[in-house]
């Protein structure tokens, strides 16, 4: 890929382009002079899979569950706001215990995405201990949601017109004994993070992104509040549950008494609203009411009500990672006329580059992952200097990243 | 910036008053739920094709949006593009959305760049090219952005006509069965469900 002429610096190495646990693999390709990033590009849709095609060839039905499986962390969001959207084109009204289920899950799914990514930054940065714990308490939230909905992932609990599992008494008491466990932990984790020597020096003033760059780079959920952009769809657009609580941004200022723009500041928002997370799901527990669960539990019914519908509208939801975007219309058809999907981090990769441009490799694993795309798609580097060629894999660079935090600490 | 924030219907009229007859159509949606049954209003203007940056420009003097994403829908003579924004964000429950819809003419796709005043939508730019076969003017960076490299030029996978995915591309995976040039399984061979020649008509039994 890369010719003689590339002898001299700025030198060109590419990073990607996939990697496993990605929904967007994204080949990357720097400009280095010495350690510290020049320039930087990317190509994501490496495996662009044409979800928004195959959902045009079927009803709404058949691709609630097919948002589904758009992501594997974020299993309910794509679901939900598919089918507002599809609620709204047929005016189909979700009875209010419904979206006190459906607030309910969509925040237990934020707290194991939020606890997935802070062990994924751990591990970024080489502090490994820290990852087998965050991890090891994330798993009391998935076995939450898998009591809730039958599923780890994929949860298949969103139907158009409500849900399709109910939230008995007896299951009250498992997801209080989740949120005690986690609000006990919170301290414990804000500490380990924030207080930490070697995280506070590999993540403060790195990965800087001000709040100019985020509003035109049209950054979406934590990466923008974390500079500092007031922006939450659970404060600003109440839909589900929300308009009922009092839900607000959390900014990193709050707490820190002011905004850096840094990767520090996303650990600070993530952690924070995994707290604010547990706040929400007791409210929705004891302010539950009681009712149906869905407007139309006959699927035949249900696919002649859409079938009948005209008409174009939007659904949003606050993902994990900031805002999922439906825009579905429907002409009187089975399989809707346009449907397009657009996920939070669609919106958060142009940041990328203001982040990254002017730091060292080292830093490129926890920045990459700081927006939080899931995990960095480090997989595999080509450093092309004078004739040799050597390939840096995952792990080396994850080694590179590991010894800045060695050397740091000395 | 101004950080006034406006009712929908006073954004509504602003809109039809500064724009007037370049706007085809214009309509106001709202949701509620939850128990509180507060409102999302959504608002909907279809326009010129002229009128599309002004009028980002005016949502800009108004607040700073939001850009979600442009989306786009081949109706048979026109691609329409409808370009989504969010206004007044950080002010709760005050946030609506804005769309901007413009035909274009298939014998005329093509649409300025709106990268100059939002630089992040370049992205959703790149997309609309490469899946609606539209032309962005000016648009500062015109490679593809999810579609392979070797993805044949002049096939749009949005579009409906000719120039959408072609049969023959399309891998209907439902209908492989195992490879017959492999060793055979451990297991016995099950009894295979019979295929119907089409794609279920769906009358609702799932």
């Amino acid at each position: 890929m890369s010719g003689n002429e590339e002898k001299k610096a700025p030198y060109r190495v590419q990073i990607g382009p996939t990697h496993p646990a990605l929904k967007e693999p994204v080949m990357f390709t720097f400009e280095l002079e010495g350690e510290v990033v020049r320039d930087v590009d990317f190509a994501p849709g490496q495996t662009h899979r044409g979800i928004e095609w195959m959902g045009m060839r079927r009803n709404p039905v058949q691709i609630v569950h097919l948002t589904d499986r758009v992501c594997g962390i974020c299993g309910v969001v794509h679901s939900l706001s598919f089918a507002r959207a599809v609620e709204q084109i047929t005016e189909i009204e979700v009875p209010e215990r419904a979206d006190y289920i459906r607030t309910i899950i969509a925040e237990f799914e934020r707290i194991q995405s939020h606890l997935l990514w802070a062990g994924v930054a751990a591990h970024e940065l080489g502090f490994d201990s820290l990852l087998h714990l965050t991890w090891r308490v994330r798993e009391q939230a998935m076995d939450v949601i898998e009591n809730l909905t039958g599923n780890r992932v994929n949860y298949g609990i969103v139907q158009v017109g409500g849900v399709r599992r109910d939230i008995v008494p007896e299951q009250h008491r498992i997801i209080e004994d989740c949120l005690a466990t986690y609000e006990g932990l919170l301290e414990k984790l804000l500490d380990l993070f924030l207080h930490d020597r070697t995280i506070t020096m590999r993540c403060r003033d790195v990965g800087c992104l001000t709040r100019d760059d985020a509003l035109e780079l049209c950054t979406v959920g934590p990466t923008a509040r974390a500079s500092g952009i007031n922006v939450d769809l659970r404060q600003d657009y109440p839909y589900c549950a929300y308009g009922d609580l009092e839900v607000r941004a959390i900014l990193p200022d709050q707490h820190l008494g002011e905004t850096r723009g840094d990767v520090y500041d996303r650990i600070v928002v993530r952690l924070l609203e995994v707290g604010q997370s547990c706040g929400i799901i007791r409210q929705c527990l004891s302010g539950m009411p009681a009712g149906e669960i869905t407007a139309e539990p006959k699927l035949a019914k249900l696919l002649a009500i859409c079938k009948k519908a005209r008409g174009e509208a939007i659904g949003r939801v606050e993902a994990p990672r900031g805002e999922a975007f439906h825009y579905v219309r429907m002409n009187g058809k089975e399989a809707p006329e346009a449907w397009k999907i657009k996920a939070s981090s669609y919106s958060n990769l142009m940041s990328w580059i203001p982040m990254l441009k002017g730091e060292q490799i080292a830093d490129i694993p926890i920045i990459v992952a700081s927006i939080d795309p899931c995990l960095s798609c480090t997989d595999r580097v080509a450093v092309v200097r004078e004739s040799g060629r050597s390939i840096l894999t995952k792990e080396e660079l994850h080694r590179l990243s590991v010894e800045k935090t060695r050397r740091l600490q000395i | 910036m101004t950080e006034r924030v406006m009712r929908a219907e006073q954004v509504v009229d602003l809109f039809k008053v500064r724009f007037g007859t370049g706007i085809q159509e214009i309509r106001l949606t709202e949701r509620r739920e939850g128990m509180k049954k507060q409102p999302n209003y959504n608002i909907w203007i279809d326009m010129d094709r002229d009128l599309l940056k002004p009028a980002i420009q005016q949502l800009i003097d108004l607040h700073f949006p939001h850009f979600a994403v442009i989306s786009g829908i081949d109706t048979g003579d026109t691609v329409r593009l409808v370009y989504h924004f969010s206004i007044f964000y950080g002010h709760p429950g005050k946030e609506c959305t804005i769309s901007f819809g413009v035909h274009l003419p298939k014998s005329d796709l093509t649409i300025p760049t709106i990268s100059d005043l939002i630089p992040g939508a370049v992205f959703s730019e790149r997309e609309k090219q490469e899946f609606l076969g539209v032309r962005v003017i000016d648009i500062p960076d015109s490679r593809r952005l999810f579609l392979p490299e070797d993805f044949p030029q002049g096939v749009f996978p949005w579009r409906k006509d000719e120039t959408g995915i072609p049969e023959s591309m399309v891998k209907n995976l439902y209908l492989s069965r195992r490879p017959t040039d492999r060793p055979s399984p451990q297991a016995e061979a099950k009894e295979l469900c019979p295929l119907e020649g089409e794609e279920g008509s769906g009358e609702g039994s799932s």
